[in-house]
């Protein structure tokens, strides 16, 4: 008895080092978004002043802007691509290359960001593309696309394969199974795929820095290209605003994955 | 005349494939069906008629071939070779969902996100039945496998018996003209099985819909087929009714795979009549009743079933003249192994083999139990064995 509370002691206390480490520089910069003063690491009391300036800042609210509009888009394409090709690797019959199709689909989760945004700007070059909201927008549709299927295709995996049969065996061709059957019961990976593909667009610097334009600067971009002159108070309030609505979008999506299982019912196209 | 005869009679026999299969003709007939994975030949080669309204069983142990049989049978894997005719059409390559056959799967593959109504309602309902016939037909078969109140309920807030019943109910929600049934009970405890056995049986009466199911166990097939066809490495070994299965089986291994048999290799030494007399290993000379020749050379098997060998002390009081008609072994107790219903005794016989005798305890109190390392003499008579090849 003595020896489990003393092991609980040990656990709490890495429990709380390790949130510690992962939450307290955050937990610092959301208190110092709130600090009057204009020197970052001096105290001057509560005020909302550089929230004031970031929405007064008309350049920090057009990279926002972009952000948002760039990881929307992106994550609804790589959502749809990343779902496709984790059906058609899952479910598909066993084709030639598949094995090498698979692994080529998962390269980006290890490839080093700068050989990504590297290759893809050499792409849009050699294309003649104009680079802007769109090159951003296809950069990070390949990035987020394999985080899309590999947590689809987990799904999927764990999924009975009888139940499809069942739905074919029961009057279904295979597209009207999946779509009454599979669809329904993927559906909270595929919204966890897209938000998790929307996260990792808003995050993403290195890539879009390879392949924006000039005027289609992304947040992370033009707060990356501020904190180089110095950093600004307003910075601190920017990061808490990006904070607060990953958070929200996280909260609401694990909501919606929990309904949609609980009513999985009225859900279902039948 | 008779060529006027003959004329009304080919009229008549065309008008009759018109409207309905002949019949004499099967309602399902798979020719030399085979299925090949990669080098691995599931099914070799079957071949097999079932008529309407029979209650067939595919029996085998398992990666025997009876489920990819079934499979091919519902559409989901299709034949590498031969035909699947059903009412005399090949079905062989259609897809499942253009097949009037139903599948109720081991896994019962409930749609977890739809209630107990619509998975019954989601096959009428893609048959394009209006809403107030699903409703009728949801019903009817909510009432079949009595589960009247439980349409709200989603499947997993089931038991396992009451799933099983949604995952029949929905089967034969389309009125299939056969339902094929993948292992049904076997996720059930042994009490439900049992009284889950006679309902089904129950329901096939009453339906007439021809059943096929597979299992691995062989009491189930034989409570509740008609007729059984054991399966072995892709092959069919023998198809027969249960009582042909157990008393006439057709090799060793469908002897050894169905019950329990005492086996004695020998050889064939001279006919008497109706009876071979057989010089084997270990169990002495044995008298066997057998009309036919034995076909391969000499060598054979006699096969006698554990209750059709009966102990005494004395063993039996045999007729002058009679007595090369009773098979007389001689040996001593050396395992008992109580059963409940019946004992099972291990004979250690002189020669040296061993026989198991099955003795049924129909005496609560049996003074006259044999015990361990007791003599007993145990015998048949010739017509109990059965000759199969070695």
């Amino acid at each position: 008895m003595r020896k489990r509370s003393r092991l609980s002691h040990f656990n709490i206390a890495s429990l709380a080092l390790g949130l510690g480490f992962l939450y307290l520089p955050i937990l610092i910069l959301v208190i110092y978004s709130f600090n009057a003063s204009r020197l970052v690491t001096v105290w001057g009391g509560w005020s909302l002043r550089w929230y004031h300036e970031f929405f007064g800042d008309r350049a920090m609210i057009e990279a926002a802007w972009m952000s948002l509009k760039v990881a929307a888009s992106s994550a609804s394409i790589a959502t749809l691509l990343g779902t496709l090709a984790a059906v058609a690797l899952s479910r598909g019959e066993r084709f030639g290359g598949r094995t090498l199709f698979s692994g080529m689909l998962y390269a980006p989760l290890v490839m080093p960001e700068v050989i990504t945004g590297l290759s893809l700007l050499l792409l849009f070059v050699a294309l003649n593309a104009e680079r802007g909201f769109w090159t951003v927008t296809i950069a990070h549709t390949t990035l987020t696309m394999c985080f899309v299927a590999v947590v689809v295709q987990s799904r999927l995996g764990s999924l009975d394969r009888s139940l499809e049969e069942a739905a074919m065996d029961l009057g279904c061709d295979p597209v009207r199974a999946f779509v009454a059957v599979t669809l329904p019961l993927i559906a909270p990976a595929i919204i966890a795929g897209w938000m998790l593909a929307f996260t990792l667009s808003l995050d993403d610097l290195v890539i879009a820095s390879f392949t924006t334009g000039p005027g289609s600067a992304t947040l992370p971009i033009r707060i990356y290209s501020e904190v180089r002159l110095g950093v600004k108070p307003e910075i601190n309030a920017i990061c808490t605003l990006v904070i607060g609505l990953i958070a929200i979008v996280i909260v609401i999506a694990s909501l919606a994955s929990k309904l949609s299982s609980a009513q999985g019912e009225s859900a279902a196209p039948l | 005349m008779a060529e006027e005869l003959r004329k009304m009679e080919a009229a008549a026999g065309v008008a009759d494939v018109a409207t309905h299969p002949a019949p004499d003709q099967p309602l399902l007939r798979i020719e030399g069906v085979a299925k090949t994975f990669g080098t691995f030949r599931a099914v070799d080669g079957v071949s097999l008629d079932i008529r309407a309204g029979e209650f067939f069983a595919l029996l085998g142990p398992s990666g025997c071939g009876k489920t990819t049989l079934l499979r091919m049978l519902a559409g989901f894997e299709a034949p590498d070779e031969g035909r699947i005719l059903l009412g005399g059409k090949d079905i062989a390559h259609a897809l499942p969902h253009e097949r009037p056959i139903n599948m109720m799967f081991q896994s019962y593959a409930l749609f977890p996100h739809l209630s107990v109504r619509d998975n019954i309602a989601f096959g009428p309902k893609r048959a394009g039945m209006g809403r107030a016939d699903i409703d009728t037909r949801v019903a009817e078969m909510m009432a079949l496998v009595k589960l009247e109140g439980l349409e709200k309920r989603k499947p997993d807030q089931l038991s396992g018996g009451q799933r099983q019943r949604v995952a029949l109910a929905r089967a034969l929600a389309r009125r299939p003209q056969l339902l094929l049934l993948d292992e049904p009970l076997a996720a059930l405890d042994k009490k439900l099985r049992e009284s889950t056995q006679g309902e089904l049986m129950e329901l096939q009466r009453r339906l007439g819909t021809t059943f096929i199911i597979v299992t691995h166990d062989q009491e189930e097939a034989m409570t509740m087929a008609s007729r059984i066809g054991v399966m072995n490495a892709g092959k069919l070994a023998q198809v027969a009714s249960p009582r042909e299965l157990y008393e006439a089986p057709r090799s060793r291994w469908i002897a050894e795979f169905v019950g329990d048999v005492n086996l004695f290799d020998g050889e064939f030494k001279l006919r008497d009549g109706h009876r071979l007399v057989i010089a084997t290993r270990d169990a002495g000379t044995l008298v066997v009743a057998e009309p036919r020749e034995p076909t391969d050379g000499t060598r054979l098997s006699v096969a006698i079933r554990p209750e059709k060998v009966k102990l005494s002390r004395l063993g039996p009081v045999s007729e002058a003249g009679h007595e090369t008609a009773i098979n007389r072994l001689d040996g001593m107790v050396a395992d008992i192994c109580y059963l409940g219903g019946s004992t099972v005794y291990k004979v250690k016989l002189d020669t040296g083999g061993i026989v198991q005798a099955s003795v049924a305890n129909s005496a609560r109190l049996d003074a006259d139990a044999y015990s361990l390392n007791q003599h007993v003499v145990a015998w048949f008579t010739p017509d109990d064995c059965v000759v199969l090849p070695p």
